[in-house]
C-alpha cells in the first residue's frame, strides 16, 4: 500500500515496523512529528522525557534491557545528549538503538546550523542519511538491523528538507521481535564505564569502525548510477535529489550510509570519471573523506557552505563551474517590487508573553531570554529580550552577568517547558551560589513553540496518560529560593505589583506568570473578541505598541490628533484584555464591562430571540 | 487522466491560514491522478503569523527535488496579497497567480514602520511576468458556503479548474481529509473556488 508521508512520518513507521518497543525525544522542530506519529502506534511506549539527553538514556536503558529503541531530537537536542551518545558508542548495547538527528540547514527554526554527521565520526558511530520518505522508512529499519549487527548506536541523520517533506512511501508490516533478553545484563566489563574497562572498550570501538566500512562496500545502502562518465557527483541525503534534477546526465555515487565511508567503492567511482564533484549540504564532510584517499575532487569551491540547498542554488553554483546542468539558470527578472513590509513571526493574539515582555520593555532592564515562543519578545515594538543561546541558558547567563558586578538587575525569562528541560540546574545554581537574579517563569501549560506537546506540567503523558503535575512553585521553593511570586499573567497590575516587590529584594527570586496558551483548543473555545470604542479612542496609539497582531489601524482618524484610531480584528482578538488595562482612555471594554453595557441598554436582550411576524 | 505534464505549484500565505491542509490535499490529488509527487513545507517558528510557503510538485514519472526552484511554478497559490508579491519570483514566464483577495496586515504595517502595498502592484508584477492573475473572494465565498474557515478549500476549488483532472478525484480526496459533519459545507466552498475562476487552464 502506498501513501504520501513526511520524512517524520515514514521515519516513525520504520521504527514501528522494525519492531521498536520504546522511543524517547523532547519536542524540537523538524523532529517533534516523528514521536507525535510513533505515539499513535499499537505495541510501543512513547514518551516525551524531560530534555534529549535524558531521552538518550531512556533508550539506551531499553536497549540494554534487550528492547530495540529509538530516541529523536533536533540537531542541537544531539549537543544534549552528547554525554550520553559517547558512552553508548563504547557499551553498545543489546538490542537495536537509534538517535535520530534532525539537522537544520537555514536555520528555519534554531539557533544554528551545525552538521551532526560530525557527531558521527566524533562518537565512532555510524551514520545514515536518507533522501526522501521512502529511504526515512528504509533507513529506519536499516539502522536498527545495523545497530544490532555490529553491536553499535547508529546515527539516521535527516535535514529539515527529509522530515517535513513528503513523498510516497511503500507501506510495510510490523516484524514482531521478542525481547532479546529476559533480564537486566550484569557485564559491567561491557556497561560500567569505569576506566578500566573503557580503556579495554575504545580499541574495539575503532576495530567497529573499520568493520563497518568494509562492510559499507557492499551495501546496497550505498549505491553507482553510472551515466555519462565526463562528470561523477558523491552525493548523499537531500542533495542527492538537486544533484539528479540539475544535473541529470551526471554520473553519481549515492551514499545512504555517510559514515564510515566505504574507500574502495569512492576509489572505482572516482576512476570512473573525468571530473569529480562532491554535492553535500553544510559542511565539506564528503569532501573531506575523499580527500584524504589522496583523491582529487571539487566541492565547497562549487557549492556553498552556509545555508540550505536548492535547486537554484544548485544550478546556479554548477552552471558557474561549467557543469552540465539540466538547462541554464535563469537571470533573476527584475521584478520592479515596491518595498515589501516584512512579515516577521509575532508572539499571537492573546499571547499571555505579551504582558511580561511590555512590562520589562518599560522597565528597559536586560533580560536574558531562552528557547520558545517567547523569544519573540525580542522582535519590536517590544524588544524586550537581550541574549537568547541554547534552551536553558538564560538563568546561567544572568546569573553570570550578576556575578561579575554589572550595575545592572538581571532579569532572565524562561518557559515552563525550558524551565524542566534546562532551566532547574541552572536555577538551583543561582539558589545555591545567591545571585540576585529574577527568574520569570513563563508558564503557558504546554510546549506551545513546538505544537501543544504535553510537559511534566500538563498532568498528561505523550501517550494520553494521566500524569502527576510537577508544580513549579513548591520545587522552587524547595532550592531556598524565599521570594517566589505567582500572577496570572493576564493582569498588569498584579504583574507590575509583584515585579516591584521581587525586584525590592537583593536575592534570587522567580515569579511565575501563569495562563494557559490561547490556541491550545480548549481556550480557544472561550474567545471573545473585544471591540474599540470609537468615541472614547484618541489615537495615542499605546495599544499598537504591544505589538498585537488583532489590532489594527482604523481608517478613522481622531479629528483632534488626526491620527488613526484603534480598531480589533474580531477573527484574532481572544479577549486577553492586556489592551484593555493599558489603554489610559478606557476605549476598550473589558468582557465584563462589555456584559455589563449590554444589560443596561434599554431593548438590548442577552439571548437572540427571532422577530415578531 | 493526461498524466503527462509536469505540475509545480507554490502555495504562500500567513501562518494559521491553512496552507498545509490545502497542499496535503494537492499532493493527495496529484498521487490520485498517477503522477509521482513530492510535497514540501515549512513548520515551527516560522509559523507564528510570518511567511509560509508550501511547495507541492507532481510529474508523471519522477519528482526529484522537492522544492520548486525560483521562476518555476506553473501555479501560484497565495492565501494572501502581499504575500503573493512576495513569492512572485518562484511563478514560471506565462504561468498564473490564484490570488486570494484578502490583506493580513503584518505588525510592520499596523505599527506605522511600512505601508501594506495597494493592488495596483499585484496587476503590475504579475503582467511583468506576462502571467495571468485569478482574485478569489476566498473568505466572501467561503462564508456563503458556511464558515470563513474554509476560505483554503475556495481556494483549492479554484486551482482545480485550472488543471486537466476530473473533478471527482478532488472530491475523493477532499472527501478523506475532511470531517464527515463539514464534507457539504467543504463541497459547496470547493464548487464557488471552481465557479470564481473563468479561465480555463494554464498557459504552456
Amino acid at each position: 500500500m502506498k501513501r504520501v508521508l513526511s520524512g517524520n512520518e515514514a521515519i516513525a513507521r520504520g521504527a514501528w515496523e522494525a519492531g521498536a518497543h520504546v522511543a524517547a525525544a523532547y519536542p524540537g522542530t523538524p523532529s517533534t512529528e516523528i514521536l507525535e506519529e510513533l505515539s499513535r502506534f499499537p505495541h510501543i511506549y512513547c514518551e516525551w522525557s524531560t530534555n534529549e539527553k535524558v531521552a538518550l538514556d531512556v533508550a539506551v536503558g531499553a536497549a540494554y534491557a534487550g528492547r530495540r529503541a529509538l530516541a529523536a531530537m533536533k540537531h542541537v537536542g544531539v549537543n544534549v545528549a552528547a554525554d550520553s551518545l559517547f558512552y553508548a558508542s563504547f557499551t553498545g548495547a543489546e538490542a537495536g538503538l537509534v538517535i535520530v538527528s534532525a539537522d537544520d540547514p537555514a536555520m528555519h527554526s534554531s539557533q544554528n546550523e551545525q552538521d551532526n554527521r560530525r557527531f558521527a565520526q566524533f562518537a565512532r558511530v555510524p551514520c545514515l542519511d536518507p533522501a526522501d520518505s521512502q529511504e526515512c522508512k528504509d533507513f529506519a529499519i536499516a539502522a536498527f538491523d545495523l545497530s544490532e549487527l555490529f553491536d553499535t548506536p547508529v546515527l539516521l541523520r535527516t535535514t529539515t528538507r527529509t522530515n517535513h517533506s513528503s513523498t510516497i512511501v511503500e507501506l510495510g508490516e510490523r516484524t514482531e521481535r521478542a525481547p532479546r533478553r529476559e533480564k537486566f545484563p550484569r557485564d559491567p566489563a561491557k556497561y560500567v564505564m569505569i576506566p578500566a574497562n573503557a580503556r579495554k572498550r575504545h580499541p574495539l570501538v575503532e576495530q567497529r569502525v573499520r568493520d563497518i566500512a568494509a562492510w559499507a562496500e557492499k551495501s546496497p545502502l550505498n549505491r553507482m548510477e553510472w551515466r555519462d562518465r565526463k562528470v561523477g557527483v558523491i552525493t548523499a541525503g537531500i542533495a542527492y535529489q538537486y544533484a539528479r534534477e540539475v544535473l541529470p546526465g551526471a554520473s553519481v555515487l549515492k551514499l545512504g550510509l555517510v559514515h564510515p565511508l566505504p574507500q574502495q567503492l569512492i576509489r572505482d567511482f572516482a576512476a570512473g570519471v573525468e571530473r569529480l564533484v562532491v554535492l553535500e549540504e553544510l559542511d565539506p564532510v564528503l569532501e573531506e573523506a575523499v580527500r584524504l584517499l589522496g583523491i582529487a575532487c571539487e566541492g565547497k569551491s562549487i557549492f556553498p557552505l552556509c545555508g540550505e540547498l536548492d535547486p537554484t542554488v544548485v544550478r546556479r553554483a554548477a552552471a558557474g563551474a561549467g557543469l552540465p546542468v539540466d538547462r541554464p539558470p535563469l537571470t533573476v527578472e527584475q521584478l520592479a517590487l515596491p518595498e515589501l513590509p516584512a512579515r516577521p513571526p509575532v508572539l499571537c493574539a492573546g499571547c499571555p508573553h505579551r504582558g511580561v515582555f511590555q512590562l520589562l520593555s518599560k522597565k528597559k532592564v536586560p533580560v536574558t531570554g531562552d528557547i520558545g515562543c517567547y523569544t519573540l519578545g525580542l522582535l519590536p515594538p517590544l524588544s524586550a529580550l537581550h541574549t537568547c543561546g541554547c534552551m536553558g541558558a538564560g538563568i546561567g547567563v544572568a546569573h553570570g552577568a550578576a556575578k561579575a558586578g554589572i550595575r545592572e538587575r538581571m532579569v532572565a525569562v524562561i518557559g515552563d517547558s525550558t524551565f524542566y528541560h534546562g532551566g532547574l540546574p541552572a536555577l538551583a545554581n543561582v539558589a545555591y551560589n545567591r545571585s540576585n537574579v529574577l527568574t520569570i517563569i513563563l508558564d503557558n501549560r504546554t510546549t506551545a513553540m513546538t505544537g501543544h506537546q504535553a510537559n511534566p506540567g500538563t498532568g498528561i503523558t505523550l501517550q494520553k496518560q494521566p500524569a502527576e503535575v510537577i508544580e513549579i512553585e513548591p520545587l522552587v521553593r524547595a532550592l531556598g529560593i524565599h521570594h517566589v511570586v505567582t500572577i496570572d499573567a493576564y493582569d498588569i497590575d498584579a504583574l507590575e505589583k509583584a515585579y516591584k516587590e521581587l525586584m525590592s529584594h537583593e536575592e534570587p527570586a522567580v515569579l511565575v506568570a501563569r495562563r494557559e496558551c490561547a490556541l491550545l483548543p480548549e481556550i480557544r473555545k472561550r474567545w471573545v473578541p473585544l471591540e474599540v470604542v470609537e468615541e472614547k479612542c484618541t489615537g495615542c496609539g499605546i495599544c499598537f505598541r504591544i505589538g498585537c497582531p488583532a489590532i489594527l489601524k482604523s481608517e478613522e482618524l481622531d479629528p483632534k490628533s488626526h491620527k488613526p484610531l484603534a480598531l480589533i480584528d474580531p477573527d484574532q482578538c481572544t479577549g486577553c484584555e492586556v489592551c484593555s488595562q493599558l489603554c489610559p482612555h478606557d476605549a476598550i471594554p473589558t468582557r465584563d464591562q462589555m456584559r455589563l453595557a449590554e444589560e443596561h441598554q434599554p431593548g438590548s436582550c442577552p439571548t437572540p430571540v427571532s422577530g415578531g411576524s | 487522466m493526461t498524466a503527462n505534464k509536469a505540475w509545480n505549484f507554490v502555495l504562500v500565505g500567513v501562518g494559521g491560514q491553512g496552507t498545509l491542509l490545502a497542499s496535503n490535499i494537492l499532493a493527495e490529488v496529484g498521487l490520485a491522478a498517477g503522477f509521482d509527487v513530492k510535497k514540501s513545507e515549512v513548520h515551527g517558528m516560522a509559523q507564528r503569523g510570518g511567511s509560509v510557503a508550501s511547495h507541492v510538485r507532481w510529474h508523471p514519472e519522477k519528482v526529484h527535488s522537492p522544492l520548486v526552484g525560483t521562476g518555476e511554478a506553473d501555479i501560484l497559490l497565495s492565501f494572501e496579497k502581499l504575500e503573493a508579491l512576495r513569492f512572485a519570483e518562484v511563478l514560471r514566464r506565462g504561468g498564473t497567480a490564484v490570488v486570494n483577495d484578502m490583506a493580513v496586515v503584518p505588525v510592520t504595517v499596523s505599527s506605522g514602520t511600512a505601508v501594506y502595498p495597494g493592488d495596483e502592484h499585484l496587476v503590475r508584477i504579475f503582467a511583468s511576468l506576462d502571467a495571468e492573475l485569478v482574485m478569489v473572494p476566498g473568505e466572501r465565498l467561503a462564508q456563503e458556503a458556511g464558515n470563513v474557515k474554509a476560505a483554503n478549500v475556495v481556494l483549492l476549488g479554484a486551482v482545480s479548474r485550472l488543471l486537466p483532472l476530473p473533478e471527482e478525484t478532488w472530491w475523493e480526496c477532499l472527501a478523506q481529509r475532511v470531517p464527515k459533519k463539514f464534507l457539504e459545507l467543504n463541497h459547496v466552498a470547493f464548487a464557488s473556488g471552481r465557479a470564481a475562476v473563468t479561465t480555463a487552464g494554464v498557459r504552456a
